[in-house]
């Protein structure tokens, strides 16, 4: 057999093995070489033609190719898109800063557009002094510069009661990082002097539905901000413009958006939002309250139902997030043979406390279907559990703050669904 | 106020502050017009509730004219707008039903959502006396009250106490939880494995 048959017949088998792998999945043309690949042959119209000037989109947006990475939201979820929620791309994304365009939304009466100008910060209450803050005044106090996770109270709760959506997006989408700029909301809070009986803080937005809720002082004189900026950018209004607050580790609702007010007393408010709202109902009728903090939780983006593997055999990258709102995340184990053996994974990028993290497995993919889980590992010594034995001691109906670990089922050929385990 | 106290609110408005120890000088006093036009939370203990006062009957009135159409004529939530009445023993359910008679463990909590934030769409149009109207009308559908001809006010607001408010007790994960979840394991940590249940079966995925 001459030295052209044989690379030929290799080729051809190659090709047998990935059409019937992939389903019929467009092979990658020159494989060998011998039939030169058009992107490299052929002058393409970008190599000839002049392309845009500067200017051409003075506010940069990504490539048309680009178009399907977007928020989505769950149409049959909610009666109303103003009270409602949508969820981060997790599957499109990698590195652990979330793009300003692709933070998650959750809204209770829409988007407030204000007007910054008329906008202003009060705080009243246990104070020596009730003050009113305009945002140029805001921006004459020391600022930091902070990474911190987002995560809503409900992010994976349609999961609770067994695999739902298939795709980590509408899974584990209700989160974002993004880098803040603002002040710690202890200076502003002294600028008007605490009172000694203050033990609690009411944060109130100013959008129509004026949420608000009771943050425990220790905790607002702790890490809290007021931040006026994400990634380096005012803050979207969809996340809070002009102003919003920042709970570092804790959940979502309590970072309240459209920030307006800060009031001191004596006791909690009982505000809606930690009542009817966010409490955990457990199995024998109770319910727990004020359980503020996001506990460690880890999921694979990729791998995943809206990321299925499209390559075959071979070299694969698995990827995930991982976050802690007790800290840093010190480790991440993850399986592919759904929790009897677990490998290490590499965390890679920034280890910052109370921000998500990245982490990769690099495998050399035999083609068998794989049970794949991730598991995080905090700086407190907390392992992520599985929702089975979260499940154990929260009964059915606790459906907030699920931290459990996702199964995802990869099939020979590629594809990817959310499953549960035994 | 007295009009001291306004020529007085009115100069410091103008007046920067002056720096104290440890403080930046920022800011401005926030006037008492201003601070009761943004403060109206109510708490458990009724600080915060306004003067007023409203019955049964009037809260139906207003209730079926600006509440109904989303929540339903009994509270029971049209299409998949929130269900306000019913739910009573429902809790360890497998459905439970979560409403101000069933679950909510404070009244004032109702007072405050309701004038803080609905209707949905027309937030902060309601008076203090039509707020304690409605607010008895959904005590009455919750069958707290049994009296049709009830009134609620400021004066007897904090004497209403909600079925379910000894059921919520404070975080205990920290005890609970924390201490079974320390185990990392890293082989043969369990026999088998078995799909249990599929979200592809389900098919609700937005494609
Ligand atoms: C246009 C529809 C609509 C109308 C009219 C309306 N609501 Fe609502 N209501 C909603 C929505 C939507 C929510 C949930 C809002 C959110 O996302 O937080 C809600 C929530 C509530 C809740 C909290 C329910 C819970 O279990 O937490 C109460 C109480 C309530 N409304 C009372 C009222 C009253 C009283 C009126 C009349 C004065 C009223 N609503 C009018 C749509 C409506």
């Amino acid at each position: 057999m001459s030295e052209h048959e044989k690379t030929d017949r290799t080729r051809r088998r190659f090709l047998t093995t990935s059409l019937a792998a992939f389903g019929g999945a467009a092979a990658t043309p020159a494989l060998s070489g011998e039939k030169p690949d058009p992107a490299i042959t052929e002058v393409q119209p970008w190599r000839r033609h002049l392309g845009p000037g500067v200017d051409a989109s003075p506010y940069g947006l990504p490539s048309p190719f680009e178009a399907r990475v977007k928020r989505r939201n769950v149409p049959w979820l909610t009666a109303d898109t103003r009270s409602s929620i949508n969820f981060t791309p997790l599957h499109q994304l990698d590195g652990i800063i979330t793009p300003n365009g692709l933070c998650f939304e959750r809204h209770h009466s829409g988007v407030a557009e204000i007007d910054p100008a008329k906008h202003r910060l009060m705080i009243n209450g246990l104070v020596e002094q009730p003050l009113v803050f305009t945002l140029d005044d805001l921006k004459r106090f020391p600022r930091e510069n902070r990474v911190y996770f987002m995560e809503c109270t409900a992010n994976t709760g349609m999961e609770w009661h067994g695999p739902q959506m298939n795709g980590v997006q509408f899974t584990h989408g209700m989160i974002h990082n993004v880098m803040y700029t603002g002040v710690p909301l202890r200076l502003i809070l002294q600028e008007a002097g605490i009172k000694a009986s203050a033990k609690w803080l009411l944060a109130e937005g100013g959008d129509a539905a004026a949420m608000t809720r009771s943050i425990p002082l220790e905790k607002a004189l702790d890490d809290c901000m007021v931040a006026f900026a994400q990634n380096g950018e005012a803050l979207r209004p969809e996340n809070g413009y002009p102003l919003r607050l920042l709970v570092p580790g804790w959940e979502g609702n309590m970072w309240i958006k459209w920030l307006r007010r800060l009031e001191l007393g004596d006791k909690p408010w009982m505000q809606r939002e930690e009542t009817s709202k966010y409490t955990d109902l457990m199995p024998d009728g109770t319910s727990r309250q004020f359980t503020w903090v996001m506990d460690a939780k880890s999921v694979i983006t990729s791998p995943s139902p809206q990321a299925p593997i499209t390559h075959g055999k071979g070299p694969l990258v698995i990827t995930g997030l991982a976050w802690s709102g007790h800290g840093v995340v010190k480790k991440v184990d993850v399986t592919l043979d759904g929790g009897r053996n677990w490998t290490e994974a590499r965390i890679d990028g920034p280890r910052l406390p109370k921000s998500l993290h990245r982490f990769y497995l690099d495998i050399d993919w035999d083609g068998r279907p794989l049970l794949l889980q991730s598991r995080a590992v905090d700086e407190t010594g907390y392992v992520q559990p599985t929702m089975k034995a979260l499940k154990a001691i929260r009964g059915e109906n606790s459906v907030y703050h699920n931290n459990g670990i996702q199964t995802w089922h990869v099939r020979a050929n590629g594809e990817v669904e959310n499953v549960e385990v035994s | 106020m007295s009009r001291f106290l306004e020529i007085l609110a009115a100069v410091l408005f103008l007046l920067p502050l002056p720096a104290q120890a440890g403080k930046l000088g920022l800011g401005r006093p926030a006037l008492p017009a201003e601070i009761a036009a943004w403060d109206k939370d109510v708490r458990p203990d009724g600080q915060g509730l306004p003067a007023g006062q409203g019955s049964v009957a009037q809260g139906e009135e207003i209730y079926l004219e600006r509440c109904a159409a989303c929540h339903g004529d009994f509270g029971e939530g049209v299409d998949r707008w929130p269900v306000l009445a019913g739910g009573q023993d429902t809790l360890t359910d497998e459905r439970p039903i979560k409403t101000i008679g069933s679950y909510w463990p404070y009244l004032s909590t109702a007072f405050d959502y309701i004038q803080r934030t609905m209707p949905y769409g027309d937030a902060a149009t309601l008076g203090a006396d039509e707020t304690y109207a409605i607010l008895a009308y959904l005590l009455y559908m919750n069958d707290i009250v049994d009296d049709e001809g009830f009134t609620l006010s400021r004066e007897n607001f904090t004497s209403i106490t909600l079925p379910n408010q000894p059921s919520f007790r404070n975080d205990d994960r920290p005890r609970v939880e924390y201490p079974l979840f320390r185990n990392r394991c890293m082989t043969d940590c369990r026999a088998t494995v078995e799909i249990t249940g599929r979200a592809g079966t389900l098919d609700v995925t937005p494609k």
